[in-house]
């Protein structure tokens, strides 16, 4: 697989570009896509350029589709109702201010995605069918497509697919732009800006993941998400909080797809090879679920089913239906090998962990405005803290709120310094230049295996200690030193090359957080054999800053309700 | 986890290397679309979509309990008409209408 002979005709040289914008948006995903769109509806003055590493029309983790919004105030319920519910899953880490102003503009934005053609389901009278107190049922396949749709016909919007961020640039804590690499049309390019929106979506590929084989890339999150707006941050001094906040998900085994639709499309319980359902036994929180399961098969009581056998024929063809509106490999499998949910119990696994702000509180420490703690640099969607259970809804608020705040730097004309990029032209030059003994992919899977069996991946059941992350800290330091002298054979490879480079920056940071909190708060996501309890004086955030090479832990108190928080 | 191209079928148009969402495929000497990365794959079937002559085919690889099947799809207007090929040959067909929610 591994190609160690030069693209023919490949040249190594890149030229350099600069272009000016007034807002920068880097990723267009779910939250790029809604800043991009809430900025032009409230200010007409300014541009705005999108730079993404695929094509906006399908990147990020919707490229899919979604089958449900799992983030929206149902009759009858208020936005606190849903502060309360994602800080009790998240056992009490989460900041009360980012969820209340997330919560209070979520049906705004389903609103907004309806008027975009996004269909929903509604009940005779006209009104959402709701799943729940926070779930709407729709048909999501298409719901990139029509963000990005919108996007394209804003006429102030410059959008660039294909071109991956490398690097902030930065003067005095004021972020001015960043550096980014045009992979088809091999250029650098000086992006200069008034403010940036970091929307890069969270990491995948930090641990050795449930197919290490021809199948790695059959992950929950999306593997092309490697973090880099974390590396960035990370490296540009900006603080981090709750990264020891893992995500696991629990999905269907072998295609790792989503089994919300089966818990609570078809309610089917999970149920151990005895035919206990051990659900109320470990807790339904999000972790717990993951943390039964963990827990069941360990005893030996495997393998763990969601029990859909008995489900009508009618919901058996509907289920099928579903999934091919977000993970079309599930449908496959029923009907290639015949063995459809009515007939079989579907197993259930958990994922190797991710980092994702959308899902759990790791990410960039922000403002009530979703300004980092680096003066024109906001963050919103997977890369943002803090803020768990966004899913998509709360991703398209997040990116307008920063949208909004960012606007407050328009008339906040930047700094104009000088500024040299040749020494990163040449790095970047060297790599397509150079022969290497050394494999992108073969430091991928080393790594993957250092997280996995020292910082508590699948092997370990997701446990660790003290001692085992002291070891993953050495080996990772020392194949961060190797990850220098790596070869690329193509642009693409040159883009592995910094993928791999931006994980092991975040792996630093994630072990430390690791290591940091001294406690068990949430069972398989930071599950700790050496703290095995959860213990009050950790009800605090966990935070962290690069500080002349070393990771600085810094640990702050909850932010109480009603407060607006500013750095 | 990957695609596979039917060669013939494929115009060289280019619609699956502009959309895949890892950058993975790329045009040949002959301009027709291959997956230079098939171990690099998700599976999103976002190049399934785009792909204006249903060229291109979604498989599990073994390692992931695999049968040897494969998911292909046509765009009809606001329908999706999905066509899983079971591995003795026999065909499913089953449509979605992107009007029409799921009900779970």
């Amino acid at each position: 697989m591994y190609c160690k002979q030069k693209e023919s005709n490949m040249s190594t040289k890149l030229s350099v570009q600069t272009l000016h914008t007034d807002f920068l948006i880097l990723g267009g995903g779910t939250a790029g896509c809604a800043a991009a769109l809430s900025f032009c509806r409230a200010d007409t003055a300014h541009s705005v350029l999108i730079v993404e590493k695929a094509h906006i029309k399908r990147s990020g983790c919707l490229a899919a589709g979604v089958n449900a919004l799992n983030a929206y105030i149902a009759p009858g319920r208020t936005p606190q109702d849903y502060v309360d519910y994602a800080q009790q899953d998240a056992e009490g880490i989460a900041r009360a201010d980012l969820l209340l102003t997330m919560a209070e503009g979520l049906n705004a934005a389903t609103a907004r995605l309806e008027a975009l053609g996004l269909t929903i389901l509604k009940n005779a009278d006209g009104s959402f069918a709701t799943r729940g107190a926070r779930n709407l049922k729709i048909n999501g396949e298409n719901i990139k497509p029509l963000l990005a749709a919108a996007v394209e016909k804003e006429p102030r919007v410059t959008v660039k697919n294909h071109v991956n961020v490398l690097d902030y640039i930065m003067h005095e804590n004021r972020i001015l732009g960043a550096i980014a690499l045009d992979v088809r049309e091999r250029v650098l390019y000086i992006l200069w800006a008034k403010a940036v929106l970091c929307a890069t979506g969270g990491a995948a590929g930090l641990y050795r993941p449930n197919h290490p084989g021809f199948s790695r890339h059959k992950m929950w999150y999306p593997p092309f998400n490697t973090g880099a707006g974390y590396a960035m941050g990370i490296r540009a001094g900006a603080e981090m909080t709750t990264l020891e906040m893992r995500f696991i998900a629990l999905r269907c085994r072998d295609t790792i797809a989503p089994t919300g639709t089966l818990a609570q499309g078809v309610g089917a319980r999970q149920v151990n090879a005895l035919g206990e359902n051990y659900e109320a036994k470990y807790g339904i929180t999000t972790s717990g679920r993951v943390h039964g399961t963990v827990t069941e098969n360990r005893a030996g009581r495997g393998p763990c089913v969601l029990k859909t056998v008995g489900i009508t024929p009618e919901q058996d063809v509907d289920l099928q239906r579903a999934y091919l509106n977000m993970a079309p490999s599930q449908t496959l499998k029923w009907l290639e090998s015949g063995q459809t949910p009515s007939v079989r119990n579907v197993e259930i696994a958990g994922t190797e962990p991710y980092i994702v702000g959308g899902h759990t509180a790791s990410g960039y420490w922000v403002s009530t405005d979703r300004e980092t703690t680096i003066r024109g640099l906001f963050a919103a969607g997977d890369v943002a803290g803090g803020c768990p259970q966004k899913y998509v809804t709360g991703a398209l608020v997040e990116g307008e709120i920063a949208a909004a705040a960012a606007l407050k730097y328009m008339d906040d004309p930047p700094p104009t310094i000088a500024l040299d990029v040749t020494e990163k032209q040449r790095t970047l030059e060297a790599y397509l230049r150079q022969q290497s003994e050394e494999s992108t992919d073969a430091l991928e899977a080393e790594m993957q295996g250092i997280m996995d069996e020292y910082a508590g991946g699948i092997q370990t059941s997701y446990r660790f200690s003290a001692e085992s992350l002291a070891t993953a800290a050495e080996k990772i330091h020392a194949l961060t030193l190797r990850a220098k002298n790596l070869a690329a054979t193509s642009m693409q490879e040159l883009v592995y090359i910094c993928e791999l480079q931006e994980r092991l920056v975040l792996c630093r940071s994630l072990i430390a957080h690791l290591n940091a909190r001294q406690e068990t708060r949430w069972h398989s996501f930071a599950e700790r054999t050496d703290y095995p309890e959860k213990s009050a004086a950790w009800e605090c955030f966990v935070n962290s800053k690069l500080v002349d090479g070393k990771v600085q832990i810094i640990l702050r108190d909850l932010v109480e309700a009603g407060v607006r928080y500013e750095h | 986890m990957s695609i596979r191209f039917t060669r013939a079928l494929c115009i060289g148009c280019g619609a699956c290397t502009e959309i895949c969402p890892g950058s993975l495929l790329a045009l040949d000497a002959q301009g027709k679309a291959f997956m230079a990365h098939p171990e690099n794959c998700w599976g999103c079937a976002s190049c399934l979509k785009e792909c204006p002559v249903s060229a291109i085919a979604l498989y599990l690889g073994a390692d992931m309990g695999g049968l040897g099947g494969t998911l292909r799809v046509r765009r009809e207007g606001t329908r999706l008409l999905w066509t899983i090929q079971k591995p003795d040959g026999t065909e499913i067909t089953i449509p979605v209408d992107s009007r029409e929610a799921n009900h779970y």
